[in-house]
């Protein structure tokens, strides 16, 4: 059996396609929503101050745990597909 | 019972519980002593990765942080947890598919080259030894209250203690110990914060209480504690700050540490398979985040505390008076004038 039995390429590239996608929501709750844009949500109160600092203090933490959660079922699925998961 | 010997109780015991399960759990072989076998369950991993990384800075000092600087030491909230991401999506499953033992193992071998490994070898003495200088700093401090010893004999204490368990069981022993070292670090922790959190504002999730309404007062929590702050002449809590390209850098440099720390790289080389790698840095992050999530409240709850125990009659009374403050404001100048005057005064046995 060969080392590429498997489509390597397009493998490959579902997988930084995953990754990528990740990173950017990863991206826009940290320096997004809690820093950079924190003055455009100023608007929208939570608790006695604003969704950006709920997103520096709580948000940003849960959407993590989301984000590796979906990541680790997606992959593991997508490592199904190529038939390259461990048994 | 002296608070000596409670302190002395409970510190011994979870003392005689971690060797305990260190001498369980011994390492038959050397996969069990770098790593553990590879046969630990993500749940059980991510509960040790959790303890790994629950240590001195963000179990003493980050609520402290944060209450002092407000909004602006959010960084090391999401820092210290961010990281986590990049950790479970970029190094860790690759790693562990890898197979060998260490990261300089894997540099050796990816770059053909024993030169790469060696100075893989010498990056990792130096982080390592970076990081533990101020682990063993803090476990110091942390024995010399409870055993009312020098901060010099707690760090030794603690290093012998830790010693004992790593030898005899490895990774295995350690994993096992970390275990039931988060349990008692996550009930320590959280205990007080639930009913700090449900005496000021009756939600008993901190994570929550700090976002309700501040009982006595009516007023949401956080608006409270922005004028108590600004009353007296502070920045909003809640403030913004001035330099976000700081605040940026800031975060993202804790982010990338994090990711690269090797104590918790090498747990991602216990699990027996690489889904499970991925698995487990999701699991780290819950049991990570249950600490993360109640400190910010801990600390806006503390700050708030702070100021309504000085100023009882509201910030346009009087102050309480300096010999009516409340013990452990007391205790803190005590300890401080005795740290001034060289710690000759804290020496509670006889010289033998």
């Amino acid at each position: 059996m060969s080392g590429h039995s498997y489509d390597a390429e397009n493998y490959w590239k579902a997988n930084l396609r995953l990754i990528f996608g990740s990173l950017i929501i990863w991206g826009l709750c940290s320096y997004g929503f809690a820093i950079l844009l924190r003055p455009m949500l100023a608007g929208i109160e939570v608790g006695g101050t604003d969704l950006g600092f709920w997103f520096a203090q709580q948000g940003s933490i849960l959407t993590f745990i989301v984000l590796i959660f979906f990541y680790a079922w997606r992959m593991n699925k997508i490592d199904e597909q190529f038939g390259v998961h461990e048994e | 019972m002296s608070q000596f010997a409670i302190n002395l109780l409970f510190v011994g015991g979870s003392f005689l519980l971690y060797i305990g399960i260190a001498i369980w759990a011994k390492a038959g072989s050397t996969s069990d002593f770098y790593v553990a076998g590879g046969g630990v369950h993500p749940v059980t991993n991510g509960m040790a990765i959790g303890a790994d990384w629950m240590s001195a800075a963000s179990f003493i000092s980050m609520a402290g942080l944060i209450a002092a600087g407000g909004y602006a030491n959010s960084t090391f909230l999401m820092g210290w947890t961010g990281g986590y991401v990049l950790l479970a999506m970029l190094l860790a499953p690759y790693l562990r598919k890898f197979g060998k033992f260490t990261v300089p193992e894997f540099i050796g071998d990816r770059y053909y080259s024993p030169n790469a490994r060696l100075v893989a070898v010498i990056c990792l003495i130096v982080a390592s030894v970076t990081y533990v200088i101020g682990q063993m700093a803090g476990a110091g401090v942390a024995f010399s209250r409870f055993l009312e010893v020098e901060a010099t004999n707690g760090l030794i204490i603690a290093a012998v203690v830790v010693f004992i368990y790593a030898v005899l069981g490895g990774m295995k022993g350690i994993t096992y110990t970390q275990v039931a070292q988060y349990c008692v670090l996550i009930v320590a922790y959280t205990i007080p914060a639930v009913f700090i959190s449900l005496q000021l504002t009756g939600n008993p999730i901190p994570g929550l209480g700090m976002f309700s309404t501040h009982t006595e007062s009516g007023m949401p929590l956080l608006a409270k504690l922005n004028q108590v702050v600004t009353d007296l002449g502070f920045r909003e809590y809640t403030a913004d700050v001035d330099n976000k390209l700081n605040m940026v850098l800031f975060t993202l440099s804790l982010m990338i540490g994090t990711a690269g720390l090797p104590h918790v790289i090498i747990r991602f080389f216990t699990v027996p398979k690489v889904a499970d790698a991925r698995w487990s840095g999701g699991w780290a992050l819950v049991f990570i985040a249950l600490l993360y999530l109640t400190a910010p409240a801990v600390a806006s709850m503390a700050r708030l505390n702070l100021m309504t125990t000085i100023y009882p009659e509201g910030t346009a009374a009087q102050p309480i008076e300096y010999d009516q403050r409340p013990g452990w404001i007391a205790h803190l100048g005590r300890d401080r004038s005795d740290h001034l005057r060289g710690q000759e005064q804290r020496r509670p046995y006889p010289a033998v």
